[in-house]
């Protein structure tokens, strides 16, 4: 950390400026965050962002559809599939595909993993943040454990290239359900586990009850979505609320947090991965038999127009914008990512807390700096 | 979410610990050879070339379709006449002459293996990267055969399309009309 003294015009009863990153570990990427500070108290703070920008939308121009499916799987590294059913389900509703039942209850059976999956990340890293270096421990095993289920299905752990046009690329295999059986029984006693190591702790109680408090009513303006917005109390999951695949059919219930702090966007996200368990539930005994993907042509091209679509990824409201000009390769695709939108309230979190909870109430919007500079 | 009395979140934590404390470890010692976590039958690894162990050929014919797909243009291939097919040796006309993959620009993506009409390409189990010289990851075609044969024996491969595929030299007139 490097610390500057103050020159320029914010100067009025300021000490100094503090330039935090972009070699910071705590800021879960390379992400500078450049703080005014007043005494201990945080007056102003600024985010620069791009560190990590590759350029993937203007990638998406000059590649094949099938082939974009990869850059998606890397903007979001820890929610891969979430990001690769986002571009899927847009190409699909562009070309007018219907998607075979089985191939619908796989998508939603892995996406929920992986929303298990990137919360117990987020678990074990904000435990980091807050000082704790056990919960990391736990929440890498239980992280463990889906990935190597993924392993099985997929062929990778992270970059999977599974969810296709129009389905998904082989059926999973045969003792898919007995693994996946077992692996909620595991993740029930995991989460069960995690919850009772961190939550209710009395010294990570008092370093995130009551910091960086944001409102429901400037969460929405600010734009924040998922379980960010949803710790403030405004119940708003695109799940429910804008169904997409079939979420519709399943019953699941939406945690939502009454204050808006750090603890409570902490503990929204435990909640959630004990409503995932019901819907991998409910989805792994309703898992009909059949095809797993529509006729598609190899090199798909669909008609010309837009499209957009809206699905709940780790992070929150993932959207997908194509256009198409009729040819193989999309005319523009533009990504708004939920970590891009949630990081603008940072400032307004931020303001009048302490230095020392700087770290924690970035860690507790969970930021992925794959998805912020795309 | 309600917060309990306190002492008791702390005390609960510690127990959680505890219980940990007399369980097997979860993890693997990842340079040991024994000790490392066993790979599932259908890991990605590097992408490697098949061998046709009937004609000792590879199944390649070098028809560049792997490298027109492939989303990082990380592959380049040539082909050449098949001199075992003159000699009625092979179905193929064609054989691969030489392939190239570079290995770290290669995303394990699998669209290769998927395109392939072949069954000439996989994805083998092979994954580590760390070599000692700078261009060490872009492999030729004998060492993308060497990977692909003990990938094949490894899990006991067979062609996807074996009437299709198989390079054995069938009856002239049917080998005429098929290939």
């Amino acid at each position: 950390m490097q610390v500057h003294q103050q020159t320029s015009e914010h100067s009025d009863a300021i000490d100094l400026m503090v330039n935090m990153g972009p070699q910071h570990p705590s800021t879960h990427g390379v992400f500078r965050l450049v703080i005014w500070v007043d005494g201990e108290r945080i007056v102003r703070v600024e985010p620069h962002i791009g560190y990590l920008h590759r350029g993937s939308e203007k990638i998406c121009e000059s590649e094949q559809y099938n082939q974009i499916v990869t850059l998606f799987d890397r903007l979001d590294y820890v929610g891969n599939l979430n990001n690769e059913l986002a571009f899927c389900l847009a190409v699909e509703k562009l070309t007018e595909t219907v998607v075979p039942e089985r191939a619908e209850y796989i998508r939603v059976i892995l996406c929920e993993l992986n929303r298990i999956a990137s919360h117990m990340l987020f678990y074990g890293v904000y435990g980091l943040d807050a000082g704790a270096t056990t919960p990391m421990l736990y929440g890498f095993r239980e992280r463990e454990r889906v990935q190597e289920l993924f392993e099985s299905v997929t062929g990778a752990r992270m970059m999977h290239n599974y969810i296709r046009i129009g389905g998904v690329k082989e059926d999973v295999p045969a003792d898919f359900e007995k693994n996946v059986r077992k692996l909620l029984d595991d993740l029930k006693q995991g989460v069960e586990e995690c919850d009772s190591l961190l939550s209710q702790n009395e010294m990570f109680l008092a370093r995130t009850k009551g910091v960086g408090v944001i409102s429901g009513d400037e969460a929405l303006d600010y734009g924040v979505t998922g379980p960010a917005l949803r710790a403030s109390g405004v119940v708003e999951d695109v799940r429910v609320t804008d169904p997409y695949s079939i979420y519709e059919r399943f019953d699941f219930g939406i945690p939502v947090g009454s204050m808006g702090d750090c603890w409570d966007r902490y503990f929204v996200r435990v909640e959630e991965m004990r409503e995932s368990i019901k819907i991998i539930e409910q989805a792994l005994s309703e898992l009909p038999k059949g095809e797993i993907s529509a006729k598609v042509r190899r090199i798909v091209r669909p008609p010309a127009g837009d499209v957009f679509i809206r699905t709940e990824s780790p992070r929150g409201d993932l959207g997908v914008y194509i256009v198409s000009d009729g040819s193989d390769k999309p005319y523009r695709v533009k990504v708004r990512p939920p970590s891009f939108a949630n990081l603008q309230a940072l400032e307004y979190m931020l303001k009048d807390t302490y230095i020392a909870d700087a770290v924690l109430v970035l860690g507790s919007i969970d930021i992925i700096m794959g998805e912020v500079d795309r | 979410m309600k917060i309990q009395a306190p002492m008791i979140g702390f005390i609960n934590g510690l127990l959680v610990t505890i219980k940990t404390t007399l369980r097997r470890p979860v993890t693997a010692e990842y340079p040991s050879v024994e000790k490392r976590l066993a790979l599932s039958d259908r890991y990605m690894g590097f992408p490697a070339l098949t061998w046709d162990y009937d004609v000792k050929e590879p199944y390649c014919t070098g028809c560049m379709v792997c490298v027109r797909e492939c989303p990082t243009q990380c592959m380049s291939a040539q082909m050449k006449d098949n001199p075992k097919h003159e000699e009625n040796l092979s179905r193929r006309r064609k054989i691969i002459d030489s392939f190239e993959i570079n290995l770290g620009r290669c995303i394990l993506c699998g669209i290769c293996v998927d395109v392939c009409n072949f069954d000439a390409i996989e994805m083998s189990h092979e994954y580590e990267l760390s070599k000692y010289q700078r261009n060490a990851n872009r492999v030729n075609l004998n060492q993308l055969l060497d990977m692909g044969s003990s990938f094949q024996n490894k899990i006991g491969w067979k062609p996807k399309q074996p009437q299709k595929n198989s390079g054995v030299p069938q009856p002239p007139k049917a080998s005429e009309e098929s290939s």
